[in-house]
């Protein structure tokens, strides 16, 4: 469960504050399936930022299955994005020096779990968004697509509750790209929050609700379908 | 498996940053030969000039009798003091403190005579004690002059060893030849093992020959010693022991103790002393050198971590997102500068041994005369790694901690 009151972020560019966000107050229930839209600076990733716990409100409060998130310290922070939070970002952010394999483990590497345990998981997850047959293949050596969902596969590591993506299909060609969606419907339907950021109306279409961001404010929530 | 893909992005940045990675390792590289060597030269140095110094003797006291400059019960001035072989046995037994004395008899131009072969030579009469107090350690297949010897006056005579090769040719055994001195057959015993002795009062061992003291005052009718030999139990208390020779030998003597000049007094523990204080400053000082220059090293290891750092801020942030925390990421980046200092280090301390193994090679042996044998002791290869180790920390925390405070959102925009 995602509680946002009032939210607001405002970055400091030298003296001059930026507003990114501002007042945005919004509840998603677990296993909801969400697009968020707005033009560009219209503070979607700065959104996203907050919600996954990669970053702190300025303002407001935000509370994430009942638990207050402005007050925590980094440790918390990396610990809830470790256990609850999967993102999905727009350029895959995999490490070009390991392997498909490897990447997948990272989130499992933090959270302390065994060796061999951690390679099946990866292996079954690699397997889901069918790419069992790439495991030792580096990113470089991977399509556009490919790399996308190594890195679903990552968020997906520690089964986490949330799914953030922030564009995760605007560096892919539309075949790509629908098969990507396609794989976060099946995650909706398996009854994680998805979250993503997109431009495209026909992503958008295919959630059940929709959030639009104009200059940092939230200016609708309407339900899909 | 994590830290071995640690070590493989790690290569790469390093791959990356050829010239800069060299430069950095070179830099610990050489602080570590710097301290290593430096102070391995030190040590053999300072062992090679107490050897020498010990060619004489380990720490002993060489005493002369001189003239008496102070009146003393009702006697005048100007009464040379003489030594006899009991004044010895007297002071041994009044001076607990005294671990060992020998007299010292000694007659110049003696011809020694082996066959065909004459030298004209320093001859002593001498205690067996004598051995020990001066070094002078027989070669293998001899021994040196022994207390039935002394007992017996025997005609035995032990050799210096050029004495030896000049005699019966380089490095042969002549134990049980015999030798005529003014045409008296004397049997050899031993031969002295070449020593290293830069300091001497009459004539190196080298060119020597020893006869017991009894033998000597029988044969030549010297009633009195040249001078005493003699060692403290301990160095430090050398000094005590030669105040109690003057307390002992002025009673004896009826010479005031105060009058310094009645005896003629050498004493090498001072040279010791001297030598152990020299080292200490010395050795402290190529510590000094050593260490700055490792330090030096050190800050271009900080240099190329601040680099690496910043060049994998979006790593940073990617493992940030996914979890890491700032702990997890120091870690990182401190084994990593760890790896490049015992990388530059392991190179320094394999280019220090090497050349250390290189003086041992035989052809060395002249260079060891000088310098000594260079010798990497552990507490300096300890002492070094325990700077390296600080070295490593000091470089990797700054750079490391940056990389762990990062905001992870800043981290991902790179
Ligand atoms: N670190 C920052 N420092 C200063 N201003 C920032 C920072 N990050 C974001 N902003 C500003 O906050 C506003 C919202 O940015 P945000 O990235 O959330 O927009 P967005 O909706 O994701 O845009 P886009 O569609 O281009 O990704 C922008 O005006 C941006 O310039
Ligand atoms: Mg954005």
């Amino acid at each position: 469960m995602i509680e946002l009151e009032k939210v607001s972020k405002v970055y400091r560019m030298g003296t001059v504050p930026v507003v990114a966000l501002d007042g945005v107050s919004v509840e998603i229930a677990a296993g909801e399936f969400v697009s968020v839209l707005g033009p560009s600076g219209s503070g979607k990733s700065t959104l996203m930022h907050l919600i996954g716990c990669l970053d702190t409100p300025s303002g407001g409060t935000y509370r994430l299955d009942g638990r207050r998130v402005e007050g925590l310290k980094r440790n918390d922070l990396a610990e809830i994005r470790n256990r609850k939070i999967g993102f999905v970002f727009q350029n895959f952010n995999l490490l070009g020096y390991a392997t498909a394999l490897e990447n997948v483990e990272l989130p499992m590497v933090y959270k302390k779990m065994r060796g061999r345990e951690r390679k099946s998981k990866a292996l079954e997850l690699l397997g889901l968004v069918g790419l069992g047959d790439r495991a030792v293949h580096r990113p470089s050596e991977l399509s556009g697509g490919q790399r996308q969902r190594v890195a679903l596969a990552r968020a997906l590591a520690n089964d986490p509750e949330i799914i953030l993506a922030d564009e995760p299909t605007g560096n892919l060609d539309s075949q790509s790209g629908r098969e990507i969606v396609q794989l976060f419907r099946k995650l909706h339907q398996a009854g994680k929050t998805v979250i993503v950021v997109t431009h495209d109306k026909t992503i958008a279409a295919e959630t059940r609700r929709v959030l639009n961001l104009f200059d940092g404010k939230l200016v609708s929530d309407s339900p899909n379908h | 498996m994590y830290y071995l893909k640690l070590v493989g992005q790690f290569y790469q940045d390093m791959r990356r940053q050829k010239l800069r990675t060299f430069l950095t390792m070179f830099g610990i590289c050489w602080g570590t030969i710097a301290v290593v060597l430096l102070l391995a030269f030190g040590v053999g140095l300072e062992a090679r000039s107490r050897q020498s110094m010990h060619g004489m003797g380990t720490n002993v006291v060489i005493l002369w009798g001189s003239k008496t400059t102070m009146p003393f019960e009702g006697m005048g001035i100007g009464r040379q003091i003489r030594f006899r072989q009991e004044d010895a046995e007297y002071l041994e037994r009044k001076i607990p403190q005294m671990a060992l004395i020998s007299a010292e008899y000694s007659k110049w131009n003696v011809k020694i005579i082996y066959k065909k072969n004459a030298r004209s030579i320093t001859l002593k009469g001498v205690q067996p004690s004598f051995g020990e107090l001066r070094n002078i350690i027989p070669e293998q297949g001899g021994r040196f002059l022994n207390d039935l010897d002394m007992q017996h006056s025997r005609r035995t005579i032990f050799l210096g060893n050029k004495l030896r090769d000049a005699l019966f040719g380089e490095g042969s055994n002549p134990a049980g030849r015999v030798v005529m001195l003014g045409g008296v057959p004397y049997t050899v015993v031993g031969v002295l093992q070449k020593k290293t002795q830069n300091s001497n009062y009459s004539g190196s061992d080298e060119n020597m020959a020893l006869i017991p003291a009894s033998t000597f005052r029988g044969s030549y009718g010297h009633r009195y010693a040249d001078n005493l030999v003699y060692r403290a139990v301990d160095p430090d208390l050398s000094e005590l022991v030669n105040k109690d020779v003057y307390r002992e030998l002025g009673r004896r003597f009826k010479f005031d103790p105060a009058d310094k000049e009645a005896l003629s007094l050498w004493d090498t523990t001072e040279g010791d002393r001297f030598i152990k204080y020299f080292f200490m400053g010395f050795k402290a000082f190529l510590a000094i050198a050593g260490v700055f220059t490792l330090l030096v090293g050190g800050i271009g290891v900080a240099n190329i971590m601040y680099v690496v750092v910043r060049e994998r801020r979006r790593e940073v942030g990617i493992k940030m997102a996914l979890g890491a925390t700032g702990k997890t990421i120091l870690m990182q980046f401190m084994v990593e500068t760890f790896l490049i200092v015992a990388l530059g280090a392991g190179v320094g301390f394999g280019f220090s041994a090497a050349v250390v193994q290189v003086f041992k090679l035989p052809i060395m042996s002249n260079v060891i005369i000088y310098v000594g044998t260079p010798t990497i002791s552990p507490a300096v290869a300890l002492g070094t790694m325990l700077v390296l180790g600080i070295v490593g920390f000091s470089a990797g925390y700054a750079p490391a901690r940056r990389a762990a405070r990062m905001d992870p959102v800043r981290a991902l925009e790179f």
